[in-house]
């Protein structure tokens, strides 16, 4: 019981490969989520409506400022006392959303002040809407800067499933669990899966750098 | 008497104490070219931008072709429609350009047709290729704003507004983020529109182009008009000392 055992690894192939499906789905899941509330709770952050742009900050505040952990457990433990009964997977989902969202909200609602106000103006003087403007003008210019820290925030959302292991759901970290269990062996086990953590964020960065690229090259900077 | 295309009734503009415009009354004729000058921060561009109410004004009126902008006793939703219908009959040129970036020169052009005028995409590309040519720019359609010069970008800027058919053009100091050899090829633009009877105001320093082009020059300070007079007669004999200070300033150092 010494050394590190290759072998080990390769046996639970299978099992590993498993769970890393089932982490870049919970990852583009609860992303695709993400992105939906953090683009509403930005525009309700610069809306001209008091009470949206109230509530998005108390969202933003109670997202930022609680452990990711205590919103995984308050939505599948907590929300059935509301009636709510999620299974595991769909709580996850929704958890880690609502999480990220939080996140992404500030990197949108910076992305969007950080385009020149003038844009703004440009727009409007030609008679487009509020939501044109914001659509067909902003937005686009906004895309640009959010992509870095936006990639940033998909990194911390990747490592951030890892704790769906404590509802049960089984992805990497769950299914590394489950293997010590089995074989004693932790170190095999953990170090397997936190090289396929570091691939997925390597992916991640190097797409946000493709991403980047092709939007710099579709808006004629480069 | 025809109605005047622009019509403004005590217009006052403030920022929190900060009173910029106190009391402004002015009326534009179509096909009047109305050059306004004044010193920095006396309130020419506070007074262009609540023209087309990019600035909300803090009282007063704004007329377009007898239409006021604010209407009364509408909701809010009502109220936006219209401000956005009677932008799109306001063309604005920035001093600087705030081309949009992302589009090219002929996508920047038919922005307003297909957003605002929801124009067919083949028809908008006509309208904006033809009006770029009309002025020099046939050859730079397909480029973005950051690869044109200053004087191409304020051009296609001006046409970016003019497709749009608008009924009074406001200009706020198109000329004065370009290098000196540029300003003339923005100033041609402008006095063409001029000539074929556009209706203009104008704020800028180019006091040659104020000479040949306006019919009347309004000189503002402190938020107020202290005068406005034909430009011979504004150049030669200006009636209050604030004027004559300011001339001698602005003509010694051009
Ligand atoms: N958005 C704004 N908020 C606060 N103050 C402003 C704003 N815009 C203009 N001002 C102030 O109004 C005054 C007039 O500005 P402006 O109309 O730009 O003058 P000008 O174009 O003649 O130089 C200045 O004192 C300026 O600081
Ligand atoms: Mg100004």
């Amino acid at each position: 019981m010494s050394g590190f055992d290759f072998d080990l690894i390769v046996e639970y192939l299978p099992d590993f490969w498993r769970g890393a499906k089932a982490t870049i789905f919970y990852s583009l899941t609860s992303l695709a989520l993400a992105v939906a509330i953090g683009m509403f709770m930005a525009l309700c952050r610069i809306s001209h409506v008091a009470l949206l742009r109230w509530l998005a900050r108390g969202y933003i505040d109670a997202i930022r400022g609680t452990p990711a952990l205590i919103q995984i457990f308050f939505v599948y433990f907590g929300m059935p006392a509301f009636g709510v009964n999620l299974s595991a997977p769909t709580a996850a989902v929704v958890a880690l959303g609502i999480n990220s969202g939080g996140y992404l909200a500030e990197i949108f609602r910076a992305g969007i002040m950080g385009v020149d106000r003038g844009q703004t103006e440009a727009g409007r003087s030609l008679g487009m809407s509020y939501g044109q403007t914001m659509w067909r003008i902003t937005l686009p210019q906004a895309a640009l800067l959010v992509v870095p820290p936006a990639a940033g925030e998909f990194t911390n959302l990747v490592k951030g499933t890892s704790l769906l292991s404590t509802i049960s759901v089984a992805e990497l970290t769950r299914v590394a669990q489950q293997i010590v269990g089995v074989t004693f062996r932790p170190i095999e086990a953990y170090v397997a899966i936190g090289v396929v953590y570091y691939c997925l964020n390597a992916v991640i960065a190097q797409g946000a750098v493709w991403l980047e690229r092709s939007l710099r090259r579709s808006q004629g900077l480069e | 008497m025809p109605e005047p295309v622009i019509r403004i009734k005590n217009l006052r503009k403030s920022f929190g104490d900060n009173e910029v415009l106190r009391g402004i009354n002015l009326e534009i004729e179509a096909g009047e070219t109305l050059v306004v000058i004044g010193p920095s921060g006396s309130g020419k561009s506070t007074l262009l931008r609540c023209t087309n109410y990019l600035e909300v004004p803090t009282s007063g009126s704004v007329e377009v072709d007898g239409v006021p902008f604010a209407l009364p006793n509408v909701s809010r939703r009502v109220q936006e429609r219209h401000l956005n219908k009677m932008r799109a009959q306001v063309g604005m040129v920035f001093q600087r350009f705030n081309l949009f970036p992302h589009k090219t020169a002929l996508a920047n052009v038919m922005e307003g047709l297909l957003a605002v005028r929801q124009m067919g995409r083949a028809e908008a590309e006509n309208r904006a290729t033809e009006m770029l040519e009309r002025v020099g720019l046939s050859d730079k359609l397909n480029a973005y704003p950051a690869q044109l010069s200053g004087g191409q970008q304020q051009r296609v800027a001006i046409t970016r507004a003019l497709v749009m058919e608008p009924k009074v053009m406001l200009f706020d100091e198109a000329t004065s983020a370009l290098d000196p050899e540029l300003i003339e090829e923005v100033l041609m633009v402008m006095r063409q529109l001029a000539n074929e009877g556009m209706t203009m105001i104008v704020v800028t320093h180019e006091m040659d182009f104020a000479r040949d082009v306006a019919r009347e020059v309004m000189f503002m300070d402190d938020g107020v008009i202290v005068e406005k007079a034909p430009p011979e007669e504004m150049f030669s004999s200006p009636k209050h000392e604030r004027t004559r200070s300011f001339l001698r300033k602005i003509l010694r150092s051009s």
